[in-house]
């Protein structure tokens, strides 16, 4: 269990994180976006107790960061934004160095290591001083760092940056390999890595929490939730289908686009118009490539509620 | 405490990871011997003792262990890689006192290496031995001293050469307020109760009392206290600024 309560934290004037409170459970995986220096990386720290809170208090397992910091440092498992290490060192000994660090020991010492080797796919790169490493190995040389011990609560700041979509790939599929008997929280400003990682989404601006969600409630907050998007097989008919498609009742409002033909139809609050437009799209003759309800747009969700 | 050995062994691996370790000895040795010989004239003087070494050992000092000691906190603040070693969980002060011990048994080593001189003074004549080793023992504190200085300098900024530079001010002034003709010139308007007070924070003082084979409880507190004063400094810059 991750328990934040009233976290604050101001440099001088300048307030980075007001008033954050929020509780993670076992099963769970939070997405902490927000725009960049809204208090993401700041939050995470003072959970991996790197910045002391001005006021409020975190816990992690029950463990008080600010007067337990080694309990509850021991049931993290965190990577630091830009994933951090020792240049000069190679894999194997910083690997090493992390385990002694984590006091690993014996047969089990042996298992972690070769087990996120083995995950993180470093064993070619063993030998090789982590300075001469590609963004994306370092950056999983990070993450086998943070789950080396095998930590009940994984905080990751931004573990997906600069790596190329193979990679993304392999690391939210860890993600997810992990996040049935552990917490974790992961910082992004990916939007789509919600959808594929998240279980629930904290949205955080200016240092305050303003939106707290699964993906779908958030995305359901969009005013595309339920649209029709329809891309017709004739541009010719954009401003006939257009008309057609504003006279129904049930439509709110229609966008179109020139560029692809595309026409999409926001229903007014509520109203299922999948039905209505299926139907219209039959008795008007209209030639569609392609037709499908939206569930809403998390981007556009995300630009209303922080900007 | 185990935390601290970690911490060291990592540390002392990276002196020799990179050329750091080797340019420092060989730098060192160099100006060490060419002082002794050249400079302290070693032969010519016709004493068996090293006197010749010694007496310059906390010039050399004086621009090599800020050297060695601007990257402690300095480079971990700048790469970002103190994130990661401060949420380990281990404490502050184990690693300020893993790393500075890296340290000190660096500079301990590239002394030893000094070796061959005291072979050469036993080769030639017949060297008070207790009062050389005396000598060694002054010079291992005194590398101590100004190494704790220069952690604490690298813990409170992120750039090197600064830290570099204040380490070598600080330890400049630590050095002179002990010495014979800075000592007059505050004789000549303090009371002498100042006057003895600061000489006694000097380095100069008590190395060379240490050096003249005199061995005395308060020289060793002086070093001690010194270096644990520094370190106590060191945490708490970084418990204050690690994360600016």
């Amino acid at each position: 269990m991750i328990k934040t309560e009233h976290l604050t934290k101001h440099y001088g004037a300048l307030t980075a994180v007001e008033d954050v409170s929020f509780q993670v459970g076992p099963g769970e995986v939070l997405g902490f976006l927000g725009p960049n220096g809204a208090g993401k990386t700041t939050t995470m720290r003072m959970l991996a107790g790197f910045v002391t809170p001005t006021s409020g208090k975190a816990s992690i397992c029950g463990h008080d960061v600010e007067t337990e910091p080694l309990a509850a440092k021991a049931a993290l498992g965190y990577l630091p934004e830009g994933a951090p290490s020792y240049g000069e060192m190679t894999v194997r000994r910083f690997l090493d160095f992390i385990a002694d660090l984590r006091a690993l020991e014996g047969s089990r010492r042996e298992a972690r290591l070769s087990h996120v080797i083995e995950h993180l796919q470093l064993q070619s790169v063993l030998e090789q001083s982590i300075q001469t490493l590609s963004k994306g190995f370092r950056r999983r040389v990070g993450l086998a760092q943070a789950i080396m011990h095998d930590p009940p609560v994984l905080i990751l700041d931004e573990p997906t940056d600069g790596l190329d979509p193979n990679q993304k790939h392999e690391v939210r599929t860890l993600i997810n390999d992990m996040a049935r008997d552990k917490i974790i929280v992961i910082s992004t400003h990916i939007l789509e890595e919600v959808d594929a990682v998240c279980t629930r989404a904290i949205i955080i601006s200016q240092g305050r929490i303003v939106a707290d969600d699964t993906p779908a409630g958030l995305a359901a907050r969009s005013r595309y939730h339920n649209a029709v998007s329809m891309q017709l097989a004739q541009p010719a008919q954009l401003a006939e289908a257009r008309a057609a498609v504003a006279a129904l009742p049930s439509v709110a409002q229609v966008e179109t686009s020139e560029r692809d033909a595309r026409l999409t139809a926001l229903p007014r609050s509520g109203v299922p118009i999948l039905p209505a437009l299926s139907e219209l799209a039959a008795r008007t003759g209209l030639k569609l490539k392609e037709l499908h309800l939206e569930s809403g747009r998390l981007d556009e969700v995300f630009r209303t509620i922080t900007s | 405490m185990r935390n601290v050995g970690i911490i060291m062994r990592r540390e002392l691996a990276s002196y020799f990871a990179t050329p750091l370790a080797y340019v420092f000895i060989v730098i060192f040795l160099l100006l060490a011997n060419y002082l002794a010989f050249y400079v302290g004239a070693l032969y010519e003087r016709g004493q068996a003792d090293l006197d010749s070494l010694f007496g310059f050992i906390p010039w050399l000092y004086l621009f090599l262990i800020p050297a060695l000691s601007m990257k402690l906190w300095a480079e971990e603040r700048n790469s970002g890689s103190i994130e990661l070693l401060m949420t380990q969980p281990l404490t502050l002060r184990e690693a300020v006192l893993g790393k500075f011990l890296a340290a000190w048994i660096f500079t301990a080593l590239a002394l030893a290496l000094t070796f061959p001189l005291w072979l050469t003074v036993n080769y030639l004549g017949r060297p008070d031995n207790g009062a050389i080793l005396a000598a060694y023992l002054g010079s291992v504190l005194l590398a101590g001293g100004f190494l704790a200085i220069g952690s604490c300098m690298s813990a409170l900024t992120r750039s090197q050469v600064i830290a570099f530079i204040l380490a070598v001010v600080a330890c400049f002034a630590l050095v002179m307020i002990g010495y014979p003709g800075v000592i007059d010139l505050f004789r000549s308007w303090a009371p002498q109760a100042l006057t003895d007070a600061l000489a006694s924070l000097s380095f100069l003082t008590h190395f060379d009392s240490i050096r003249k084979g005199v061995i005395d409880v308060r020289d060793l507190l002086y070093f001690a206290m010194l270096i644990g004063l520094f370190l106590l400094a060191t945490a708490i810059a970084l418990e204050l600024r690690k994360a600016d």
